[in-house]
């Protein structure tokens, strides 16, 4: 059976899920990537949306821009940018389920354990199956900052699949899998590194 | 006809290829990346396959780029010196970016540095890139267009290593870009490998061996043992779709290399997602033209309507 958040999510909510599980979100979905974090955790700014018990997405959509804004293209960011600043942004937040891609590093993951959230994957690059479960843009503040940067709330429906990537007890399976990689490495290569050994040799003349 | 009238072409048929480029995988891409679907075994793989494909089908049903990040425009073109056209493409290119932007539409990603401000157009300083080739005989153009998304920009690099660092040192520069940033730009990544005499033409090397055909080898037979022999370890590191464990780190490797300082080995390691939108048009100097990367681009073309068109 499908597991889905929905907007408001309490601590009760997402305290049992573990790397690896799989869910979907529906309620309320805003974007917020680099410029959202340098201006909430460096320059002091109020963010304009309140994150609190919020779900927040580091995406920077295509947003067909009129009277009513429409969602064409909307998929995750490389979340890792966001590592140095993302614990201090939970913190002055609130927020409780981080959406994004690929994985983040062991400041989040504490900032996780200790203000209750999690980090999802989404797959990178299906942006038009995210927008297929985006009902409506009710919202977008900070738009100056350019389409990408700007907050867009959206209002969405089962969104995902979400993988959990670092859960509550500040399991990080990314972090977990670069360990695992960093080993991986050094046995991968070495045989190449054999193969390419005399690649320089020229014969000598008789 | 005159340089005028060839611009409002050039740039109206760009504009309707940019939308296509952006919304579709290139047919080899798009074999390739089945065939590491089927190598895919675990649950989770499985889950972000379904995912990648579903998207994709929707991308083309709903006509919307396929990835929200469609990246600064690169065009890199080999242009014939007796094409009659030569002094309006960047111009025409860079009209049509312009057009898409709005038409497609585009994500706005450009800003000018030192302004720190995006430019709503995705026209910027020196921007959309480009990147010329001239054969002397010819009288066509062709350009091959490639977004250039900021997760795949991210984890590319270019350094110079002693000559006693050996070969080793190009292995463990593709292994280094692969297992760390590389995780994070959408795998199965297309891995270009740059071989040249210094920083920067090692790097656009390895930009020109990401934007070749997948599967071609470099014509060096050593060259192309160390392209299978670095697919095939980079796909023993169990990293998989999106880096989350699976069997298939990388689609292809490709090596490009120029001459080299007996000094030097420069090498450049650039990666592409496996959204890997790079598109191929060719312009006949009467600008009749042909699209060979996609096999239902003739009929996107007729149903597309450029904004000169509408």
């Amino acid at each position: 059976m499908k597991k889905i958040l929905t907007t408001p999510i309490s601590f009760d909510d997402i305290k049992d899920l573990r790397v690896g599980d799989v869910v979907y979100l529906s309620g309320y979905l805003t974007t917020g990537r680099d410029d959202v974090h340098r201006r909430v955790v460096h320059e002091g700014l109020k963010c304009p949306y309140d994150f609190k018990d919020m779900a927040i997405m580091h995406a920077g959509p295509i947003v067909k821009e009129g009277e009513k804004n429409i969602m064409v293209s909307i998929g995750p960011t490389s979340s890792i940018r966001m590592e140095a600043d993302e614990a201090e942004f939970i913190e002055k937040t609130g927020v409780k389920v981080i959406v994004g891609k690929g994985g983040m590093g062991n400041l989040t993951s504490e900032g996780c354990k200790k203000f209750g959230a999690i980090h999802c994957v989404f797959p990178g690059g299906c942006a038009v199956l995210a927008s297929s479960h985006v009902e409506g843009i009710e919202n977008v503040y900070w738009r100056e900052l350019g389409m990408p940067e700007a907050l867009w709330v959206m209002k969405v429906n089962e969104f995902g699949p979400l993988i959990v990537s670092i859960d509550t007890q500040g399991n990080n399976m990314f972090v977990e899998n670069k360990k695992f990689y960093a080993e991986q490495k050094i046995k991968c290569e070495q045989p190449i590194i054999d193969l390419v050994s005399n690649y320089m040799e020229v014969e000598e003349q008789k | 006809m005159n340089n005028e009238e060839a611009k409002k072409i050039l740039s109206s048929t760009m504009e309707k290829f940019i939308g296509l480029a952006a919304t579709h995988l290139p047919d080899d891409v798009l074999a390739k990346l089945e065939e590491c679907r089927a190598k895919e075994t675990n649950e989770m793989q499985k889950t972000l396959y379904d995912a990648y494909f579903t998207n994709l089908e929707l991308a083309k049903k709903l006509n919307r780029p396929c990835c929200q990040d469609t990246g600064l425009m690169h065009f890199y073109m080999t242009v014939g010196a007796k094409f009659p056209y030569i002094g309006v493409i960047e111009e025409a290119l860079s009209d049509a970016v312009r057009k898409a932007t709005f038409s497609v539409p585009l994500r706005q990603n450009t800003v000018n540095y030192f302004d720190e401000r995006n430019t709503g157009d995705n026209v910027g300083e020196r921007i959309p890139w480009f990147h010329w080739e001239i054969e002397p005989d010819r009288d066509d153009l062709e350009v091959i267009a490639y977004f250039a998304g900021g997760g795949c920009c991210l984890p590319g690099n270019a350094k110079v290593f002693k000559p006693s660092d050996g070969y080793a040192s190009i292995v463990k520069a593709v292994f280094d870009t692969v297992s760390d940033l590389g995780i994070n730009a959408c795998p199965p990544l297309i891995v270009g490998v740059g071989l040249g005499t210094n920083m920067e033409n090692a790097a656009v090397l390895s930009k020109k061996a990401y934007l070749r055909p997948l599967g071609t080898h470099h014509r060096h037979p050593k060259a192309a043992a160390l392209e299978d022999a670095l697919k095939d370890g980079l796909n023993k590191m169990g990293i998989g779709a999106q880096g989350m464990r699976g069997n298939i780190a990388a689609m292809e490797v490709h090596i490009e290399s120029s001459g080299r300082h007996t000094a030097d080995i420069a090498v450049g390691v650039n990666v592409a997602c496996y959204a890997h939108r790079r598109g191929v048009i060719r312009f006949n100097s009467d600008l009749s033209y042909e699209i060979p990367t996609y096999k239902d681009a003739e009929e996107y073309m007729k149903n597309s309507k450029s904004t000169e068109e509408n």
